[in-house]
C-alpha cells in the first residue's frame, strides 16, 4: 500500500497486460440487474453514499476477477464520486487487483513469525512448480500468480497461504506440489 | 482452550471454551450453550448501569492499548440526540496475533451479542464490524451469524422484542495493517485511504460520519456478555499479579516452539510456565533466543527476562516489553536476529501509509539499512544511524506505527548488540556461516 511496496502486489506480467492501453474500456457495466440490487441493500447500511466504496469495489472484483478503470469510473458515478478520488481508494489497499491475474492467485505470508518456519521455502516451491519465475509475474498459461503477502492473522499455522478466496494453514515446501495439484 | 490443541488444565477457557465445536457457530448451538441470554438481560437495562458493570469489572482493551472499556464506554452519552455508532475492530492484522480469528471462526455470535450489548450501552443503533479482507472463514461465519440474527428477530428495528433498534453490519476491508489503527479503520469504513486522522477530536466526540463513535477490539467485546452473566466482582476477581488487569486474555503463540496455537489463561500468568509448560517450550535441540510478547510493536524481550514476567499489562512493561495484542512471537537460536528485525522493519515499510515524513521516510531507511547489515556490508555507524532515525521516529507521528517500528529496532540493538557487530566485523550472517 506505501511508496515502497517491496511485496510487488500490483505487479503483473506483460501477458496480464495483453489489453494495452484503455484496457477494460469495453466492458459492459457492473452493476446491472443483481449486481445493482445488491448495491442498492449496501447503501441502506450507511449514513453516506461514500462508505459504500469498499464493498462496492469488491463486487467489481468478484464479477470481473480485477478492477478496471472503466469500473472505477461508473462506481465513481453511482456514489457520487470522481474516477480519481475512486482510483486513490483503489490503490491504497493491496487487494484490488489493478490488473488482470492468473486463474489462480497465489499469496504467501512471508512476514516474520511465518520467515521464521520455512514461508521463504514456500514462496521457491510456488515459483517453481506454477511456473510463474517471478513474483508478481503470471504464468504464461494464464493460470498462476504468485506474491509475497504481509501477515495474514494465522502466524500459528506457518505458513498460511490465500489461493484466491480459499485460506489454506499450515503448508510447507513439501505440500506445495499437492496443493497445486489439486486446483482444477 | 490451546486451539488447535487440546486444552491444557491450566488453561481457564472462556471465549475459547468453544472453540473447534462446530455446533456453537449456529445461533441454534449458541442457544444452547447460554447464549444471547446476556443481551437479553442488557436490553432490560439502563445503558450506564451496563457502563458501570463494564467498568467494575476492570475489562481492558484486548486489541492492544489497554483502555479500560468501561471508561471509553462513558464517554459516550446516550441521548444527546446525535448518532452514536459501535465500531468493532476485526483487522487483527498485528504480526504474531490470531485469537480474533478464532473468536470469529468457531464462536460468531458470541461477537454478535457482545456488538449489541455494546451498542445498546453507549446509546448506538449501529455496529459495524470492520472485517480484514483476508479473513475469508471469520467473513463468512460472521455473515450468516448476523444473518441468523436479523431472521430471528436479536436483530433489526425491535431487537428481541424491545422495540430498540440494533444494527450490526460486517464491512469488508481490503488489505492494509494500517486500518487496525482506529482513526484510519473510520476512515476505511467512511470509503477512504486509510490513513489515520489526527486526534483530537477523540472517536468518542467524532468519530464515524463525525458522530460519537467507540472502537472496541473483537476480544473486548466478545467478553462482556461473560460480564454481565456472572457479575464484575468474578472477572474482577481473575487476576493473579497485577489488581489493574482481571479477566482472562487469550494469547497466540506463533514461531520456533512445539505447540503454537491459541491459549486462554487467567491475567498474572507466569510466562515462563506458560512457554514451557502449556506451550511445550523450545524445539528439540534448541534454546529460546527471543520472544515478542504482544505482536510485532512490542519491545524484545530476552528469554531470561520472559521467564520472570507475570501476563498481564502491568507485568509485560515491568518485564521490559508490552502486552500488546497479545500475539507472542517465538524466535529460536537457529534463526539470525538482524535478518528477523529486518524482516519487522520491511512489514512497517509496507504497511506505512505514507503521509508523515518521519514514518514514510523513517521506515524505508531503516529497511535498507538493515538489510544492509544482514548482507554484511553494514558498518559500526550505521547502528548510531538506526538509533538516531528511530529516535526521529519516536512520538513525532499521527499513530504509532512509526514508534512500531523503531520499537524492535531499538530494543534488538540493545539486547542482541553481538549479533549486529558480527555481521559488520565478520562482513557475512555469522548464522550463515554456521549453515555453509
Amino acid at each position: 500500500m506505501s511508496a515502497s511496496g517491496t511485496s510487488g502486489t500490483h505487479m503483473s506480467s506483460p501477458a496480464s497486460h495483453a489489453g494495452g492501453h484503455g484496457q477494460g474500456a469495453n466492458e459492459a457495466p457492473v452493476f446491472e440487474g443483481a449486481r445493482r440490487q445488491e448495491l442498492d441493500t449496501l447503501l441502506t447500511r450507511y449514513p453516506t453514499k461514500m462508505a459504500a466504496l469498499l464493498p462496492a469495489l469488491w463486487i467489481v472484483q468478484a464479477e470481473r476477477g480485477w478492477v478496471s478503470e472503466r469500473s472505477m469510473t461508473e462506481v465513481a458515478a453511482l456514489l457520487g464520486l470522481t474516477p480519481a478520488y475512486v482510483k486513490g481508494v483503489v490503490t491504497f489497499y493491496t487487494m484490488y487487483h489493478q490488473h488482470p491475474v492468473g486463474k489462480y492467485f497465489v499469496q504467501v505470508c512471508t512476514t516474520s513469525p511465518c520467515g521464521v518456519c520455512g514461508a521463504e521455502d514456500v514462496v521457491k516451491a510456488f515459483l517453481r512448480h506454477t511456473g510463474t519465475g517471478d513474483l508478481g509475474t503470471t504464468s504464461a498459461d494464464g493460470r498462476f500468480t504468485v506474491i509475497e503477502v504481509e501477515c495474514l492473522g494465522a502466524c500459528g499455522f506457518a505458513t498460511p497461504i490465500m489461493i484466491n478466496d480459499e485460506f489454506i494453514e499450515s503448508v510447507s515446501a513439501e505440500t506445495v506440489p499437492e496443493i497445486i495439484a489439486r486446483l482444477p | 482452550m490451546g486451539f488447535p490443541h487440546r486444552s491444557h488444565p491450566r488453561e481457564t477457557p472462556l471465549l475459547s471454551k468453544h472453540f473447534g465445536d462446530v455446533d456453537a457457530r449456529t445461533l441454534t448451538g449458541w442457544r444452547q450453550r447460554g447464549g444471547y441470554r446476556a443481551l437479553e438481560q442488557a436490553l432490560a437495562m439502563e445503558p450506564v448501569a451496563i457502563t458501570n458493570i463494564v467498568k467494575e469489572s476492570g475489562l481492558r482493551g484486548r486489541g492492544g492499548a489497554g483502555f479500560p472499556t468501561g471508561l471509553k464506554w462513558s464517554f459516550m452519552k446516550p441521548g444527546d440526540g446525535k448518532p452514536h455508532y459501535l465500531a468493532c475492530n476485526a483487522d487483527e492484522s498485528e504480526p504474531g496475533t490470531f485469537k480474533d480469528r478464532e473468536i470469529m471462526r468457531w464462536t460468531p455470535h458470541a461477537l454478535v451479542e457482545g456488538c449489541a450489548i455494546g451498542a445498546h450501552a453507549i446509546g448506538a443503533e449501529t455496529a459495524y464490524i470492520y472485517i480484514r479482507g483476508e479473513f475469508t472463514e471469520p467473513l463468512l461465519r460472521m455473515n450468516e451469524a448476523v444473518r441468523e440474527a436479523y431472521a430471528d428477530g436479536i436483530l433489526g428495528k425491535n431487537a428481541m422484542g424491545t422495540g430498540k433498534r440494533i444494527d450490526v453490519h460486517v464491512h469488508k476491508g481490503a488489505g492494509a495493517y494500517i486500518c487496525g489503527e482506529e482513526t484510519a479503520m473510520m476512515n476505511s469504513l467512511e470509503g477512504r485511504r486509510g490513513n489515520p486522522r489526527i486526534k483530537p477530536p477523540f472517536p468518542a466526540v467524532a468519530g464515524l460520519f463525525g458522530q460519537p463513535t467507540t472502537i472496541n477490539n473483537v476480544e473486548t467485546l466478545a467478553a462482556v456478555p461473560h460480564i454481565l452473566t456472572n457479575g464484575p466482582e468474578w472477572y474482577k476477581g481473575m487476576s493473579l499479579a497485577s489488581p489493574k488487569s482481571s479477566g482472562t486474555k487469550l494469547f497466540s503463540v506463533c514461531g520456533n516452539i512445539q505447540r503454537p496455537g491459541n491459549y486462554e489463561v487467567v491475567m498474572g500468568f507466569p510466562f515462563g510456565e506458560f512457554l514451557r509448560d502449556l506451550c511445550g517450550g523450545p524445539l528439540p535441540g534448541r534454546r529460546f533466543k527471543a520472544i515478542i510478547p504482544g505482536g510485532a510493536s512490542v519491545p524484545i524481550q530476552t528469554p531470561e527476562e520472559a521467564d520472570g514476567t507475570m501476563m498481564d499489562y502491568e507485568g509485560f512493561i515491568a518485564g521490559g516489553s508490552m502486552l500488546g495484542s497479545g500475539g507472542v512471537i517465538v524466535i529460536d537460536d537457529a534463526q539470525c536476529m538482524v535478518k528477523q528485525i529486518a524482516r519487522l522493519a520491511r512489514f512497517f515499510a509496507h504497511e506505512s501509509c505514507a503521509q508523515c515524513t518521519q514514518c514514510r521516510e523513517g521506515t524505508a531507511w531503516t529497511t535498507k539499512i538493515l538489510e544492509r547489515i544482514e548482507a554484511g556490508q553494514g558498518t559500526m555507524e550505521d547502528l548510531d544511524t538506526l538509533l538516531e532515525i528511530a529516535d526521529n521516529m519516536t512520538g513525532k507521528t499521527i499513530c504509532v506505527l512509526s514508534d512500531s517500528c523503531a520499537t524492535p529496532v531499538v530494543s534488538g540493538i540493545k539486547k542482541f548488540r553481538e549479533e549486529f557487530e558480527a555481521h559488520i566485523t565478520g562482513k557475512r550472517c555469522p548464522m550463515r556461516a554456521v549453515a555453509a
